[in-house]
């Protein structure tokens, strides 16, 4: 079956993207990547450590960005310019790159997006040409400005960033699922399998997710786990569930031909 | 002598120098990295040409893993 996701005019054969962050070492980083099946791969951008071992590996010779398709973020921005000066940073870093992770955050606590200056950073940045894949509030109507400012994927919350908690609105992402005409993906709050495949479910075009394989137990199974559960609800999705049917029950066995009638 | 603030530390150089020779210097030549200077990103290609100043701020980031 021929169903990729297109972002930005390009095709990607999985659905799950992955951040690589809160990993034990490298090695760790890229074994569970290479689990996920993962195309897509998420870093931050940060001040290099002024005189410290500069032998030291990078990330980018882990995961070469020949092989992978990187997208820069600009986590631990609180303000629009903050965000834009980063992903300047990042599209000089990776050689002209314009696909990049937009989040611009409101409070360090919930790490909620800054809706207002989240729109203005995507103004400013796809007037600057980059392909703007945005993290933002489960809200559909700015969910639909970031659409119109030119956005290429909007990333709605499920849960706060690195809660684990999973899907808490499902009424709200499908209110932004059926108004959008660009890819959806839930970014954030994805806690074990279960939570990614009621994402895929619900309709969304991929689900973005580090914590939960990070931060579990084996992470390089659990992100096994993830790239199964992503495809599984997605072909659910595809396939369309059964009709809920309350306070009625339906055999599936029939209902003659029983011994003793 | 050129005072400058590099990744937010205070540095100096008693001599004149380009991005390039700071990056030499700091064993990041040849590196992935991407320079910022006063606000503005300096291309790869114009490290060799571009001069620091007295007062630049500078700004030199990697990739990290991150989500």
């Amino acid at each position: 079956m021929n169903d990729s996701l297109v972002i930005a005019g390009k095709a990607y054969r999985s659905r799950l993207l992955v951040g690589t962050g809160k990993y034990k070492d490298f090695d760790e980083t890229r074994a569970a990547i290479d689990a996920s099946g993962a195309e897509i791969v998420t870093v931050a951008i940060r001040r290099t450590n002024i005189g410290q071992n500069p032998g030291e590996p990078n990330l980018l010779d882990v995961l070469p960005p020949e092989r992978f398709t990187i997208l820069p973020n600009t986590a631990g921005c609180y303000t629009a310019d903050d965000a834009v000066r980063t992903l300047r940073l990042a599209r000089e870093l990776l050689d002209g790159h314009a696909l990049v992770k937009l989040e611009v955050l409101g409070d360090p606590k919930s790490l909620f997006p800054n809706m207002p200056e989240t729109l203005k950073a995507a103004e400013t940045l796809v007037r600057d040409g980059f392909d703007v894949m945005v993290y933002c509030a489960d809200d559909p109507i700015q969910a639909k400005m970031l659409e119109e400012i030119g956005c290429v994927a909007v990333m709605p919350l499920a849960s706060l960033i690195g809660s684990g908690m999973g899907i808490l609105n499902p009424w709200n992402l499908r209110l932004i699922i059926d108004n959008a005409k660009v890819p959806v993906l839930v970014d954030a709050g994805v806690g074990t399998a279960s939570d990614a495949a009621i994402a895929m479910e619900l309709g969304c075009d991929g689900v973005l997710m580090n914590t939960a394989i990070a931060a579990a137990g084996k992470p390089v199974l659990m992100a096994g786990a993830m790239k199964k559960a992503v495809e599984a609800g997605r072909e659910a999705f595809l396939a369309g569930r059964m009709p809920r049917k309350f306070y009625s029950a339906d055999p599936s066995s029939p209902t003659q031909g029983l011994i003793g009638s | 002598m050129i005072q400058f603030i590099l990744n937010g530390q205070p540095e100096s150089s008693a001599a004149p120098l380009t991005v390039r020779d700071l990056l030499e210097r700091r064993g990041l030549a040849g590196k992935r990295v991407a320079v910022e200077r006063n606000g503005e990103i300096v291309p790869r290609a114009r490290h060799a040409e571009v001069p620091i100043a007295d007062g630049d701020r500078l700004e030199i980031v990697v990739a990290v893993g991150g989500g």
